[in-house]
């Protein structure tokens, strides 16, 4: 068995890797949290894993630092959870915050307020691309017809009646936990 | 109190959001851009595609950096804590309750009923960024961009890093 300092040490470095490779938001740095917990270190099994981030899921929130926190916790009880968490988020935080620090000193000069607008259609575009990603999860699930008319409905209640989409959510939540079992079955076979 | 708005700001739409790290971001425009108007939906699209070019979750990232713009490293702290912290101490609490529900219907259907929920928010914010990029830059170079951007994230499957430099590029000569 390693010291604890060995492993809070492994933790950190585990993590920052799991950070600083992990382009493309949460849900894209499971495999590389795999590769480190259950690969590399040996920390748990697949199966554990497997089971990390399906309590994960159950779950709002982002899911790495779901995982983070759990699997720091796991390996090197509250310090071990704290480090996960911040090796994993910490850096590119700092990274951030010089990056557009500089960008908000020379806002005044044209060209980086060009910079700024020219940014906006390709987020516009990285945003389109997440809602057709969530329309195609949410259709293979719900069917195309149910997705639309609960967007429609709850796009009208948000954006028709001014209702606080948390407020939205929350009720959509509470449904489910209050669908009867006995659908269970059907659903069992509607999914992906 | 900033720091207690702060803290709302970033645990509603964590407490909400699932679906991951991106389903929060349509919820934490609603707050930071449409609720307390802390930012311009012009900077909030600038720190979506500056966050999206660097690693690590982009929830925290920009909870981390939005803290940090409206109330400094405390602003920061606060902001990335109500991001992190409420959902992983359940998790860490309730890991044998929740180890149990993993696999149950319910649970299940929570996440799938809300994606329909998040699409809306995210098809509305798409819109809003369309009508930031044609009062700014006019809908020529926003059609331009906005083509540019498609061929390569979605038929090149190009990393966003790439399409951002290019964004930028374009927009420092051509619309600076």
């Amino acid at each position: 068995m390693p010291s604890s300092l060995t492993t809070q040490r492994r933790l950190f470095m585990a993590f920052l890797r799991i950070g600083l490779l992990g382009f493309g938001g949460g849900p894209s740095m499971i495999p590389l949290v795999r590769a480190e917990a259950v690969t590399r270190y040996q920390w748990m099994n697949d199966e554990e894993f497997g089971d990390v981030l399906a309590i994960g899921n159950t779950l709002p929130g982002p899911i790495a630092t779901k995982m983070a926190g759990t699997i720091g916790y796991r390996v090197g009880g509250v310090l071990g959870c704290i480090n996960a968490v911040v090796a994993v988020i910490v850096p590119c935080i700092v990274a951030m915050m010089v990056l557009l620090g500089l960008f908000t000193r020379y806002r005044d000069q044209r060209w980086i307020q060009g910079m700024s607008e020219g940014v906006v259609p390709v987020v516009m575009v990285m945003m389109a691309q997440l809602t057709w990603d969530f329309f195609q999860k949410s259709r293979v699930v719900l069917g195309w017809i149910a997705t639309l008319i609960m967007g429609v409905i709850a796009g009208g209640l948000i954006y028709g009646l001014g209702i606080h989409p948390g407020l939205v959510i929350g009720a959509i939540l509470v449904a489910a936990l209050l669908r009867p079992e006995r659908r269970r079955e059907r659903s069992e076979e509607a999914k992906p | 109190m900033i720091y207690w708005d702060l803290f709302l700001a970033f645990f509603i739409p964590n407490i909400v959001g699932y679906g991951g790290g991106p389903a929060i971001i349509p919820l934490v425009e609603n707050e930071v851009v449409g609720r307390y108007g802390w930012m311009s939906s012009q900077q909030f699209a600038e720190t979506l595609a500056l966050g999206n070019t660097l690693p690590s979750p982009i929830a925290t990232k920009m909870a981390g950096y939005i803290g940090y713009d409206i109330a400094g490293i405390g602003g920061s702290l606060v902001a990335t804590f109500a991001t992190v912290a409420p959902s992983l101490i359940l998790m860490l609490v309730a890991l044998g309750t929740l180890y149990r529900y993993r696999d149950s219907i319910k649970v299940k259907s929570m996440s799938q009923w809300v994606r329909p929920v998040i699409m809306v928010l995210m098809g509305y914010l798409t819109w809003s960024f369309l009508g930031e990029g044609v009062h700014d830059a006019g809908w020529i170079h926003t059609a331009i961009i906005a083509a540019i951007s498609v061929v390569m994230l979605w038929r090149l499957k190009l990393h966003p890093v790439w399409a951002v430099v290019v964004g930028l590029v374009y927009g420092g000569f051509l619309l600076g």
